[in-house]
């Protein structure tokens, strides 16, 4: 795994020092803060993916949930609530949100893929409903403000810290060991006693979460909210990322660090392209190639380390 | 080991760890077990042997609570249980090693050891303690002459044996242990590796005094390893003898002549 995320961060090296190199204003200030802003939202998003991945699950809707979730604190704090406690109340939505999603995965059996595609438009229709499709003013209180969204760089802080703290929760605690148990051999898992279903209820709360909570401090950031947006742009990055970092969709292997440094490979790309007037439509091509890469490399290092374990079929 | 001196032998040490009284299970309309009885004493290795859809590996995951029986009791030491889940099994002293490998082909063969008990620093974020299980695991496999070279290495890394050894060695880790379940533990192995899980289970039977249900379909195997053997055919306990006492000759002929009545009944179809 370690190997995997060295890989990227080669890739990631090599294309900033590119950038710098052959790029006027590439290392700027202000287009470093510009880097950060694209990168944060994608990383956060895709930790939670990174969760699901490991499982074998995945969430479509989780850009919708960065997408809708502000407009539920704008509203909480329109009727008066101070901001930090509408926030707060709206990143444990989030996360109820992500509850719905694993109830249905778990309780009715389907595939996240079309629990997650169906509450990917569930949502959408909910948002535009309500808000009748118009935009909405983001509010921003001083201090609090200041932390999310506000400060230029607060917002790939927070993503620092998440990629810490999600990290130690899939490397190095006990409920991470479960996710990459049931993801790597879910009846071997289930058989040791490991709460399968809750492990896989709990994946979804998190990537619910972490995707209400990037989108609040990324609404505030912006000053306004588009209900116009579903979302599905955002979640594709963070799942690519995530797999362009070296997750495997199989399910037992993920990495947050891989995620982080997936996004910002997209992000160099994007923003690089975008200061040498080079138009979008060929990063989209670049981001193509970047997926089917990694995923080639990621199934290849696979091989080579089952070769050299020497690997026998049991039963 | 016991109080009693001496190996265990079957059915004559006190009462038996374990006994199964009259279990039947239901799939839909199939009926799998049929009024199940069996026991099984301290420290004995028990070999249950049958066909496949026999039922061995239902009455395995009953015993385990993976599943609930429909009917009939099961007493473990002398007190009825009534297990509700695997958990609950295992909190008894009820631990399985199954046929697919419950092993975690990314995890290492520590965490693999430590699965779903894992040591941690405690406290409210509970942070997996590795180093204590690297050494602890380390420890317990140099006790039981299981040869990992690298510790670390995740589980689909090793051979087939060493997977086997260390899924036997995880579930007879746990203190308190008292009847070890083996579904198949041979399956799809060369004879040197087969050698080292057939040590393994001498060794956790005569100097751990666990007590052992194996499944398996080789009968030299059995031989070498089980106190007793039973044959489960049609959902029931149809031959039950201890192999002191008879011979691999004899359990294939009446395997045989139990195939070629139920042929002539018409229960099975002939296989040519």
């Amino acid at each position: 795994m370690a190997r995997r995320e060295t890989a990227i961060l080669v890739v990631a090296v090599v294309m900033f020092v590119y950038f710098w190199v052959s790029t006027p204003n590439f290392v700027g200030y202000n287009n470093l803060v510009t880097l950060s802003q694209f990168v944060a939202p994608i990383a956060v998003i895709g930790f939670g993916e990174v969760m699901l991945l490991t499982l074998g699950e995945i969430d479509l809707s989780s850009g919708t949930i960065f997408v809708a979730m502000p407009f539920l604190a704008e509203r909480l704090a329109a009727h008066g609530l101070p901001l930090l406690l509408a926030i707060v109340l709206t990143v444990i939505a989030g996360g109820a949100v992500g509850a719905i999603n694993g109830l249905i995965t778990i309780l009715l059996g389907l595939p996240s893929f079309i629990t997650t595609l169906g509450t990917l438009f569930a949502i959408d229709g909910v948002l535009l409903l309500a808000t009748n499709a118009t935009e909405a003013g983001m509010p921003h209180g001083a201090t609090v403000g200041t932390v999310f969204g506000i400060y230029s760089w607060s917002e790939i802080l927070w993503a620092l810290g998440l990629c810490v703290v999600m990290y130690i929760i899939l490397h190095r605690s006990r409920i991470g060991l479960h996710v990459v148990a049931t993801g790597g051999n879910r009846n071997g898992a289930a058989e040791a006693g490991v709460p399968v279903r809750r492990v896989v209820l709990w994946a979804f709360v998190m990537s619910g979460l972490l995707a209400s909570l990037i989108g609040v401090i990324d609404a505030i950031r912006v000053g306004t909210i588009d209900p116009g947006n579903t979302g599905t742009t955002e979640m594709f990055y963070a799942v690519a990322a995530a797999i362009i970092g070296g997750t495997a969709m199989t399910g037992g292997r993920g990495t947050q660090i891989g995620a982080a440094i997936g996004a910002i490979v997209l992000g160099i790309l994007y923003v690089g392209f975008t200061l040498r007037g080079i138009n979008a439509n060929a990063f989209i091509l670049i981001l193509g190639i970047a997926i089917l890469v990694a995923m080639a490399v990621n199934v290849q290092l696979g091989r080579v380390s089952q070769r050299r374990g020497g690997r026998k079929k049991a039963t | 080991m016991t109080d009693t001196a001496g190996p265990p032998v079957a059915g004559e040490v006190g009462l038996p760890i374990l006994r199964l009284d009259n279990i039947t299970k239901r799939f839909g309309a199939v009926s799998v077990l049929r009024g199940v009885n069996l026991s099984l004493g301290r420290g004995e290795v028990l070999g249950l042997v049958g066909d496949n859809g026999a039922g061995k590996t239902t009455l395995v995951k009953i015993i385990t609570g993976f599943i609930r029986a429909d009917g009939g009791r099961i007493f473990l030491d002398g007190k009825e249980r009534r297990f509700t889940s695997v958990d609950e099994a295992r909190s008894h002293g009820i631990e399985t090693v199954y046929q697919d490998l419950a092993l975690i082909p990314q995890l290492s063969v520590y965490h693999n050891l430590f699965l779903n008990r894992e040591l941690t620093t405690g406290g409210f974020l509970g942070l997996l303690s590795n180093r204590r299980m690297r050494s602890l695991a380390r420890q317990y496999l140099d006790d039981i002459n299981v040869n990992i070279p690298d510790i670390d290495a995740e589980a689909e890394m090793l051979s087939g044996g060493q997977r086997q050894a260390i899924a036997v060695a995880r579930a007879s880790r746990m203190p308190g242990v008292k009847v070890l379940l083996l579904d198949e533990p041979l399956a799809a192995m060369g004879a040197r590796e087969a050698s080292l899980i057939i040590d393994l289970i001498r060794d956790m039977s005569k100097s751990r005094g666990i007590s052992m249900i194996v499944v398996d379909h080789n009968y030299t195997h059995l031989f070498e390893f089980c106190d007793r053997i039973s044959v489960i055919q049609q959902g029931a306990i149809t031959w039950d003898r201890k192999t002191a006492e008879t011979s691999i000759d004899e359990l294939t002929e009446f395997m045989v002549w139990e195939y070629r009545r139920q042929v002539m009944s018409g229960r099975v179809e002939k296989v040519e």
